[in-house]
C-alpha cells in the first residue's frame, strides 16, 4: 500500500518525502483546493520546485484542485489544470466533474483521482467517474466501514485510496454547508471550513467563549485548553444533553486497521493534514512508514507514539468501525 | 415560474404522510412533487405501502410526480434499493447522488440539490446526459444561479425557497446518537421530531436541526423576497421544503407573491404566522452567511 502525505509548505514538502512518503499531496495557493488557509499552499514556482524535488527522489506529487469553480470564474480553476499538467504533476485530485470533463478532454493521458471532496462512496458512484473521465483511483469519504470498503475495493473499478490518521469530517465531505451557515465560506466554494476570519474569541464570566460568525461554538474553563472552534467539533445543547453532540474533539487513527485494509485490497493509505508543520508531518510520517514495513515483513505493528499529536489528544476509527455510526 | 413541493425530509408518522399529500393533490397550486424517503433507508419501508395510491392521487390532481433518491448510499440494500428505483420508476427519478445517477445516464431525469452543480461546464454536462431538471445547492449565490441558468438550455433550474436548509449529511446518526444511541439499533427515535431536534448553541440560541443522519438550519430558508430576480435569472421553479406546518397555505402565498397579487411584506408576515417555529434566512442568495437574513426591497412592497 502507498503511503500519501500532505505538505501545506514547500519545508513539509520535503520532509513529507525524507520522512518516506511515496506521494505528496499538495494545491496551489488559491481557492482551488480544499485547504485553502492564509500562508499555506504553493505558489507556481514553490510548486515546480517541489514536483522536482520529489521526482528526484523517487516520489510522485498529487495535485489537489478539488474544490468547485465558481460560476462566475471557471478560468482559475482551469488555469490550475493546465499549470498542474504543465509541470508534470503524476496525478491530480478533483471533485467537479465539471473539470473533471474539461481535464479528461484536454488532457486524456493525466492521471485522475477522484477527491474524497466528490463523496463517491458506492461501487455505482465509482463506475460513474471510471466511466466518463477514465479516473485511475477514487479517496473514500469518511463513512465507510472497512467491510464496505473491502467491497469497493473488490469490484476493481480503479484503485482506492483511504484515510488513515488525522482530522476527522463527521459529516460526509464535499455535501456539508455547515461553515457557509455561519460565515458565508464553505470547503466545496472557498475550500476554507470554519475560517479563522470570522472566529473570534471573548472573556465571559471567566470562560473563554469561541464563536464562528454570530454564533457559539464552544466555551472553556480557564484551565482547559481551547480547540479551534471547527463547527461540527463544538459543544451544544439539545434539551438537557450538553456536549460534544456531534462528535468528541478526537482525531482519525487507523493504524490498527493496516492489516485489514491491506486485506481489503486498498491502494493507498493517506494522512490528513496540510495545515500541519514539519515536526508533524515528520512524526506521523515515520510512524506509518515504519508500520508499513513492520506489516511487509509480518511484523506486528509498532505503536505509533502519535497521540500527543491528535486533536484533544483522542482518537477514533471513526465510521471504519460500525458503531461509529 | 411555477412550484416544486420537495420530499418529506423528516420522519412523519406514515398515515400523516400519505394524507399530507392528499391535501396538496386536492388543494396546492403546486406543478411538481418529489416523493419519497431521501435521507434515511431506514424509514423506507414505513412509506412504501402509501407511496402507489400517493402517487396516483397527485397524478390525478394534475401534478407531475418525481421520486427521489436517497442522499448517502452507502450499505448494499441501498444500492440495490437504488438500481431498482432507477430500473423501475414510473416516474422521472430525482438523483440525489452519483450512485442513482450512474443508473440514469443517457435517460431524461431530474438533478437534486444534493448533487454539486456550483457551475455551467458541470450543469452541461449533466444536461447532455439526460438531465431535465436541475435543483441547485441550497448554498449557491446568486451570482452563480444567474451564471449557471444564462448558460445552460433546455434544463429547468430549480432553487431551494421555503423550508429548513439542508446543510449535511453523516453516516452517523445524531438524532440515535443524542438519545445514547447507534445508528443500528436507533428504534426510530427521530419520529419525535416532525421538523427536525433543534440543537441550541451553549447561549441557548436555537442554531441546528437534527433529523437522523443528516443536520438542517434551524432557521427556515424563505425566497419570497426573491422571487422577481430569481424569474429574471431564468429559474424555472421554486422549491418549497415539507415543514410540519400548512404547507398548502404557504404554497398559496408563493403563488400569489410569484402573479404579484401580494407583496414580499404581506407575504412575509403570513409566512410567519404560519410557520412561527423559527426565523427566515435567505444570507446564502445575496453572498452572506446562510443564516443571515435580508430584508425586502421596498421598492416592491
Amino acid at each position: 500500500m502507498e503511503l500519501i502525505c500532505p505538505a501545506g509548505t514547500p519545508a513539509a514538502f520535503r520532509t513529507a518525502v525524507d520522512a518516506g512518503a511515496d506521494a505528496v499531496y499538495c494545491g496551489f495557493n488559491d481557492e482551488t483546493n480544499a485547504r485553502n488557509f492564509p500562508g499555506l499552499n504553493f505558489s507556481r514556482e514553490e510548486m515546480r520546485q517541489a514536483l522536482a524535488y520529489a521526482h528526484a527522489r523517487g516520489a510522485r506529487v498529487l495535485i489537489a484542485i478539488n474544490t468547485f469553480p465558481r460560476a462566475s470564474a471557471e478560468a482559475a480553476w482551469r488555469r490550475a489544470i493546465d499549470d498542474a499538467v504543465g509541470y508534470g504533476a503524476d496525478a491530480l485530485i478533483l471533485a467537479d466533474i465539471g473539470l473533471m470533463a474539461y481535464t479528461a478532454q484536454k488532457y486524456p493521458e493525466q492521471r485522475l483521482h477522484v477527491s474524497v471532496q466528490a463523496a463517491a462512496a458506492s461501487p455505482a458512484a465509482i463506475r460513474f467517474y471510471v466511466d466518463a473521465f477514465a479516473v485511475r483511483r477514487v479517496v473514500l469519504p469518511r463513512v465507510l466501514s472497512v467491510p464496505e470498503v473491502a467491497a469497493i475495493a473488490r469490484a476493481g473499478l480503479c484503485e482506492t485510496e483511504v484515510f488513515i490518521f488525522g482530522g476527522l469530517c463527521v459529516m460526509e465531505e464535499g455535501r456539508c454547508s455547515l461553515s457557509s451557515y455561519c460565515t458565508g465560506q464553505s470547503p466545496n466554494m472557498n475550500g476554507v471550513c470554519s475560517p479563522a476570519s470570522d472566529v473570534t474569541y471573548q472573556e465571559q464570566n471567566g470562560f473563554l467563549v469561541s464563536r464562528l460568525g454570530d454564533f457559539t461554538i464552544n466555551r472553556f474553563a480557564k484551565a482547559e485548553p481551547a480547540a479551534y472552534p471547527t463547527l461540527c467539533k463544538g459543544r451544544f445543547r439539545v434539551g438537557t444533553n450538553t456536549g460534544y453532540l456531534f462528535e468528541d474533539p478526537v482525531s482519525l487513527d487507523a493504524a490498527a486497521l493496516l492489516p485489514a485494509l491491506r486485506e481489503a485490497g486498498v491502494s493507498a493509505l493517506k494522512i490528513e493534514g496540510r495545515q500541519r508543520g514539519r515536526a508533524y508531518i515528520d512524526r506521523v510520517v515515520r510512524a506509518f512508514r515504519r508500520a508499513l514495513t513492520a506489516l511487509d515483513t509480518g511484523l506486528a505493528i509498532p505503536p505509533g507514539g502519535l497521540k500527543a499529536l491528535t486533536e484533544g489528544q483522542a482518537t477514533t476509527e471513526g465510521a471504519y468501525q460500525k458503531r461509529w455510526r | 415560474m411555477n412550484l416544486t413541493l420537495g420530499p418529506v425530509l423528516f420522519n412523519w408518522e406514515a398515515a400523516a404522510w400519505r394524507d399530507f399529500y392528499f391535501r396538496i393533490a386536492d388543494e396546492a397550486p403546486i406543478d411538481r412533487v418529489v416523493l419519497g424517503e431521501i435521507v434515511c433507508s431506514k424509514r423506507l419501508p414505513f412509506y412504501a405501502e402509501h407511496l402507489p395510491v400517493v402517487l396516483q392521487r397527485l397524478a390525478a390532481a394534475g401534478k407531475e410526480v418525481l421520486l427521489g433518491s436517497l442522499v448517502l448510499v452507502t450499505l448494499e440494500r441501498e444500492q440495490r434499493h437504488i438500481a431498482e428505483l432507477a430500473a423501475t420508476s414510473p416516474v422521472m427519478v430525482e438523483a440525489n447522488d452519483f450512485s442513482c445517477l450512474a443508473h440514469l445516464i443517457g435517460r431524461p431525469h431530474a438533478i437534486g440539490p444534493f448533487i454539486n452543480v456550483y457551475n455551467r461546464s458541470t450543469a452541461r454536462f449533466l444536461a447532455a446526459r439526460g438531465a431535465r431538471r436541475i435543483c441547485l445547492p441550497p448554498e449557491l449565490p446568486s451570482t452563480s444561479i444567474a451564471a449557471i441558468a444564462a448558460a445552460v438550455d433546455d434544463v429547468a433550474f430549480e432553487v431551494f425557497a421555503f423550508g429548513r436548509i439542508p446543510l449535511a449529511i453523516s453516516a452517523r446518526c445524531t438524532h440515535a446518537r443524542l438519545h445514547g444511541l447507534s445508528k443500528d439499533n436507533c428504534r426510530f427515535v427521530c419520529e419525535r421530531d416532525a421538523d427536525g431536534l433543534v440543537l441550541e448553541t451553549l447561549d441557548a440560541e436555537p442554531f441546528l436541526a437534527i433529523n437522523g443522519v443528516q443536520t438542517l438550519s434551524h432557521r427556515c430558508a424563505n425566497l419570497i423576497n426573491e422571487l422577481d430576480e430569481l424569474e429574471t435569472m431564468g429559474i424555472a421553479a421554486c422549491r418549497l421544503s415539507p415543514q410540519r406546518c400548512d404547507m398548502v397555505a404557504v404554497s398559496r402565498i408563493f403563488r400569489d407573491a410569484m402573479d404579484h397579487r401580494i407583496g414580499p411584506i404581506e407575504a412575509n408576515a403570513a409566512l410567519a404566522q404560519i410557520f412561527p417555529t423559527a426565523p427566515f434566512s435567505n444570507g446564502f442568495l445575496h453572498g452572506q452567511p446562510g443564516a443571515a437574513y435580508r430584508e425586502p426591497d421596498i421598492r416592491y412592497g
